[in-house]
């Protein structure tokens, strides 16, 4: 019983303490992007202009919280971007049919839970590898997309739904940045405060012990599958809204963007250890970095290889840095 | 594993006799050459795919890794028509298989995960192209005559660009179930553990895969860029999940050591046919992302069924026992 007890709780503040050091030093690299941003556009420090920025990250960010506690879990959902294209697909829908903004917001975050629940599905119940289920139903989704609008578009959203991408709570405040800081505190108890966050940590680190333990590892992972849907919902109703408009090609490739912002954040891709902060910070360093080049006239796809090699050099240095710690002792 | 490969011909034969039965003309030999040089290159790609997935790992940068070969030897060929084509062709399979052995060095002695080894250098590869060109297109009218000539040329009845295809399935048939390192690459994603006891370099043999995977990627980013005489930065963007696609209906085991070379021509033939037959039946070619979709469910749910009734069957024996 001793023995069983201090197992993980070695294993924890091991890992606890790992991450405190690389959240530091992700906070470091936010605060040194920030400063030479400041420093190589006199436009970046504008109030506006930051504004602008944070929506850079804010929808990717509403998907990455759920998705940071999926592959905590050891599972991934590759069929986002996909779900807000179908969510979005869905509205657009609904709005030719003379839906208004209450309905149109209920069409959204409704089409992602069943997203979800199939991916749950798929996942739990015929036992499925979640990366090849939710690459095939990220065809799916954005195929079915592409089945009812071709190379058309739904357009002419009514004003009030504006509000969700456009609005601002006060001055350079906008919704979607008031919705993401709600839901990384919300996310941030739900990991860290709760059992059911507990039970995350300890399926993602042995989903047999966790199973012997007590804890129902099918339910847990299909709600954080359904969870990971439904705020695929909510990204997809801020995006269109921002928008204004819905393409089947909306949201195309941030499935990538928005797994490289939890790695980049400290999750291990490998399940069982990862923090909501360091994922917060991680979407604020993606966010300036875009919008830092953006100002400097940097093209994205240039950007994309920085982010590439940030992602690849995040998880090489902490490797390289343990390699050379044991010759030390020797 | 063989009922496996016979039931997705039979699929695939029944698919063509479907739409034979209205379209006479689609199952004619020639227009079934046709469809045949049209997935050579996923052929290709899908081999080395799955020699990675047998490993254990996963090659996301395949297409990244196409496009950049064929920009490559488009600007070569632009800028120095006077190269002979096969050196150009070698060029595209020494630096294809070099940006292979990137994501092979990577996950081999950094130990990074393969799909996030892979996504980065997918980004980077991508971005690569875009520093390379500039953002400018390598059009039809800058490319010598012979580069654009050569998977056309017909060579015994079939294009060059099939033959190719078949050369390559020939040599992966050959590694794979001829050559130490070929049961290397089963053993090592089939029980890594164990593979180490037998004195196998599992992280070696996940780069030779990895290798493998780029050389394949370098010669059809040339055949692509040849082929369709057009070379720019967003060249088979996301044929990645295709290629995944054709390994995965083909029977090939994401969790390693389980996969085989007709297995993998299969599912990489039947997403061939059907692309090639959506515009035949008239149906709009928006249809085909959704049911390449269900499909690649379907297949996994029908792997995931078979493995779990195996685990049944043994359960049950030794209860009986």
């Amino acid at each position: 019983m001793t023995d069983a007890r201090i197992v993980p709780d070695r294993l924890d503040t091991r890992a606890s303490r790992l991450l405190r050091s690389w959240e530091a030093l992700l906070l470091a690299l936010a605060v040194a992007i920030f400063i030479a941003n400041a420093f190589a556009s006199p436009y970046f420090l504008d109030p506006w202009n930051l504004s602008d920025a944070t929506f850079n990250f804010t929808e990717k960010a509403m998907i990455a919280f759920p998705m940071a506690l999926l592959i905590i879990s050891g599972e991934i959902d590759l069929s986002v971007a996909s779900i807000i294209a179908l969510a979005s697909t869905a509205m657009g829908h609904a709005l030719s049919l003379g839906a208004g903004t209450p309905e149109l917001v209920l069409i959204g975050l409704g089409t992602g839970l069943i997203c979800g629940a199939f991916n749950g599905l798929l996942v739990t119940r015929l036992g499925l590898p979640s990366i090849v289920a939710t690459i095939g139903t990220m065809s799916l989704f954005r195929g079915v997309a592409y089945i009812v609008l071709g190379d058309k578009a739904y357009t002419g959203y009514p004003e009030a739904f504006a509000t969700f991408g456009q609005g601002y709570v006060a001055w350079v405040v906008s919704v979607e940045f008031v919705l993401f800081w709600i839901l990384a505190a919300a996310f941030a108890v739900l990991l860290h405060v709760t059992s059911f966050g507990r039970t995350v940590y300890a399926i993602g680190n042995n989903p047999t012990a966790a199973l012997f333990s007590g804890i129902r590892v099918v339910r847990v992972k299909f709600l954080l599958f359904l969870m990971t849907g439904l705020f695929s919902g909510l990204a997809a109703v801020c995006l269109t809204s921002r928008l204004g408009s819905t393409r089947p090609s909306i949201a195309l490739g941030w499935e990538l963007e928005i797994i490289t912002m939890v790695v980049l954040g400290g999750v291990s891709i490998l399940g069982g250890s990862g923090s909501i902060f360091g994922v917060v910070i991680a979407a604020f360093v993606l966010g300036m970095v875009t919008f830092g080049f953006g100002l400097m006239n940097v093209p994205g796809i240039v950007m994309s290889i920085f982010i590439g090699v940030l992602l690849i050099a995040v998880i090489a240095l902490p490797r390289l840095i343990a390699r050379l710690r044991p010759h030390r002792h020797a | 594993m063989k009922s496996r490969e016979l039931l997705l011909a039979v699929i695939i034969v029944a698919l063509v006799g479907l739409i034979a039965t209205r379209f006479p003309a689609f199952a004619r030999p020639a227009n079934l050459a046709n469809v045949l040089n049209d997935t050579s290159i996923l052929i290709m790609l899908a081999l080395g795919q799955m020699a990675v997935i047998l490993t254990k790992c996963i090659d996301l940068s395949v297409a990244a890794n196409l496009a950049l070969n064929g920009m490559v030897v488009a600007m070569l060929n632009a800028t120095f028509p006077g190269l002979p084509i096969p050196l150009l062709m070698l060029v595209a399979l020494c630096l294809g298989a070099a940006l292979g052995a990137v994501n092979g060095l990577m996950v081999w002695k950094l130990d990074i995960p393969p799909i996030v080894a892979t996504l980065g250098t997918l980004t980077i590869y991508r971005g690569a192209i875009f520093v390379l060109s500039g953002g400018a297109w390598v059009n039809a009218h800058e490319m010598s005559p012979a580069f654009k000539a050569l998977p056309r040329a017909s060579l015994a009845g079939l294009p060059v660009l099939t033959w190719i295809a078949i050369v390559a399935i020939l040599a992966v048939w050959v590694l794979l179930t001829r050559t130490p390192l070929g049961r290397a690459f089963y053993a090592a994603g089939g029980n890594p553990h164990a593979a180490i006891y037998t004195g196998i370099d599992v992280g070696r043999t996940r780069c030779a895969a990895y290798i493998l995977s780029g050389a394949l990627a370098g010669i059809c980013g040339y055949l692509w860029v040849s082929r369709y005489a057009v070379a720019y930065v967003d060249v088979a963007g996301g044929f990645e999940l295709d290629v995944i696609a054709a390994c995965v209906i083909g029977g090939v085991s994401i969790a390693g050591g389980i996969g085989s070379v007709g297995g993998a021509i299969l599912g990489a033939l039947f997403l061939g046919v059907i692309k090639n037959a959506l515009p035949v039946i008239d149906i709009s070619p928006f249809w085909q992302l959704a049911i390449s979709g269900t499909a690649i469910i379907a297949a996994v749910a029908f792997n995931a069924r078979a493995e779990r009734t195996k685990g049944r069957v043994i359960l049950k024996s030794a209860e009986t026992a």
